[in-house]
């Protein structure tokens, strides 16, 4: 199947830049996938979306959305994508439902009507439907100045959705947002990729908000640093470790040595577990145990370990 | 038709952020009746009889003019306010043409501005000035080219400034000097030639003068008060339109995407 997002080479530099923001960026994402591209501040990320998204030039490269290319194709780029912004872009005069009722026009879904009323049918019950389905209910009709910050966010998504796009943009959506909120509009998002089949290019600071995706891309200083499935980048840079401890700290060192067991010591027995299984070495362990628990490798950790290397 | 739907929305979004704004609202009675009432008043008692012509009427179309031209200019840096606001994110990932954003935002502004010189009409009516309906018919098209001139005027600035304050002071620096070029509430029959350079160059006095040749058309005080035969005047303001809307337009366009 062919991708739906091509990113060939990228590099974009502003006008006023001495460096590239972007610096032969390449990546591919498949139809449906759940793609997160991550980066600490002014890595490029939000640069990166921005080309993609069609507001912004490339210097150089080649980036194609849905087969269409983001130069010269910008018209159909645009039809085929929906964004929700880093920064919320509602019109904070308007109440939701107008906010929305300009997205549809400016998509050409509809016709414009200055009022709800006056709008076709099918507009009608498409935003009561999508207002009931994230829980906004008759509160899409309020001032957005009086929304909460997460209704706002669901605002965003309603209207981004309006137009059936193949890609949603996720750029940074949760930011300013409380947990409850982000834990809601999460499982929206995720629901939202099983009915509609939907590809999603997320980026985030909240590293935890990637673990589920298909594939992750680490960019830094405008370069990709790590691209492949969460799992493989956490089992490339971290291990995942087994903690231990006992009563009679002698005889486990032994045993330990004796097992050809690589292990440190911080206080407790720290062993790396190197793809053998904590059941199996747990196992083979045959003295009481005081402490016992394994960590696993978060993406955060794996993260932070791979700025670290860059930085050094 | 897609695309004047698209233009609708841009226009109609303007218009209802005009009707909910209480500060606007009361500011367009206000203002009109402070300008004809009390300056206008002031001046016809004061100045009315040495000056040969009537200075309500006079007073009527400077700020009819000045109206139209510069809330048109200035809405349209509302784009300026969009992009730090992000809305405007919203309006250039759509995949309407950069055109229609533009003529969408000079058709609003310009629906703003012909709601905002209502009253300063129906006060000239109260304090007679000579308004019959044949000079109101003929005010409409003159206040479409008036805003549409203003709407193009204020693109060509906005790409001059990186932010709203930056706005405000070039917006200060380039209307204050051009309501006393063109004559706002003061004759400019008789200028040093310097100035009279500076007022043939300045936008507004050709959309000023070119509502007096309308109100005055057909009086004695016709000769005093215009400057401009009216079709002089449209021919002015039609050339200023085109190169302001072509260079406005294609600026912002570049500067949008070349950022």
């Amino acid at each position: 199947m062919a991708p739906v997002i091509e990113v060939r080479d990228l590099v974009k530099r502003y006008r006023k830049g001495t460096v590239n923001a972007v610096d032969g960026v390449s990546f591919e994402v498949e139809p449906g996938q759940f793609f997160a591209l991550l980066g600490p501040n002014g890595a490029g990320k939000t640069t990166t979306i921005s080309i993609l998204t069609t507001t912004l030039g490339l210097t150089s490269g080649s980036v194609r959305i849905a087969g269409h290319d983001v130069a010269r194709e910008a018209s159909a780029v645009r039809r085929e994508v929906g964004i929700i912004f880093q920064n919320p872009s509602l019109d904070m005069n308007l109440n939701g439902e107008e906010n929305i009722r300009i997205h549809a026009v400016l998509y050409r879904l509809y016709p414009y009507r200055p009022l709800f009323r006056l709008m076709p049918k099918a507009y009608r019950l498409q935003v009561q439907e999508l207002a009931g389905v994230v829980g906004l209910g008759a509160d899409v009709f309020k001032p957005v100045r009086r929304l909460s910050g997460g209704m706002r966010r669901k605002l965003e998504i309603i209207r981004g959705l309006m137009h059936h796009p193949r890609v949603l943009f996720l750029d940074e959506p949760t930011i300013g947002l409380d947990t409850a909120s982000r834990r809601n509009l999460w499982r929206y998002i995720t629901d939202l990729r099983k009915q509609r089949d939907i590809t999603i290019c997320l980026t985030t600071h909240q590293l935890e908000e990637a673990e589920d995706a298909d594939r992750v891309c680490i960019i830094d200083r405008g370069r990709v640093v790590a691209i492949g499935s969460p799992g493989e980048v956490k089992s490339e840079l971290v291990q995942e470790t087994l903690h231990i401890d006992a009563a009679d700290r002698g005889a486990l060192r032994s045993r330990l040595a004796a097992l050809q067991v690589p292990f440190s010591e911080d206080g407790h027995f720290v062993i790396r577990l190197d793809g053998r299984s904590a059941y199996d070495v747990v196992r083979s362990i045959d003295q009481p145990l005081t402490m016992l628990r394994t960590k696993s490798a978060t993406l955060e950790d794996a993260y932070l370990k791979l700025l670290a290397a860059e930085d050094g | 038709m897609v695309e004047l739907n698209a233009i609708s929305a841009i226009a109609g979004r303007d218009l209802l952020k005009f009707f909910r704004d209480p500060g606007r609202l009361i500011a367009a009675v206000v203002f009109p009746f402070a300008m004809i009432f009390l300056l206008g008043g002031t001046l016809q008692l004061n100045l009315g009889k040495s000056a040969g012509f009537n200075f309500i009427g006079f007073t009527f179309t400077g700020f009819l003019g000045m109206t139209l031209f510069q809330s048109t200019a200035q809405g349209l840096t509302s784009l300026m306010e969009d992009r730090l606001n992000d809305f405007a994110q919203e309006l250039f990932v759509s995949p309407v043409s950069r055109y229609s954003i533009v003529f969408g935002k000079i058709i609003g502004e310009t629906l703003v501005a012909i709601m905002q010189v209502i009253p300063f009409v129906i006060f000239a009516v109260m304090l007679r000035v000579p308004l019959t309906p044949m000079h109101i018919a003929l005010l409409v098209p003159v206040a479409l080219l008036s805003c549409f001139m203003g709407g193009a005027f204020g693109l060509l600035l906005l790409n001059t400034m990186s932010d709203s304050r930056a706005s405000n002071q070039i917006f200060n620096f380039v209307f204050l000097p051009q309501y006393f070029l063109a004559g706002l509430i003061s004759p400019i029959n008789v200028l040093p030639w310097y100035l009279a350079v500076l007022s043939l160059l300045s936008p507004m006095r050709y959309v000023i003068d070119l509502a007096r040749g309308v109100v005055f058309a057909g009086t004695p005080q016709y000769d005093r008060v215009v400057l401009l035969s009216p079709a002089t005047n449209i021919v002015v303001l039609a050339a200023m339109l085109v190169v302001f809307l072509v260079a406005g337009t294609a600026l912002f366009v570049r500067r949008e995407t070349n950022r």
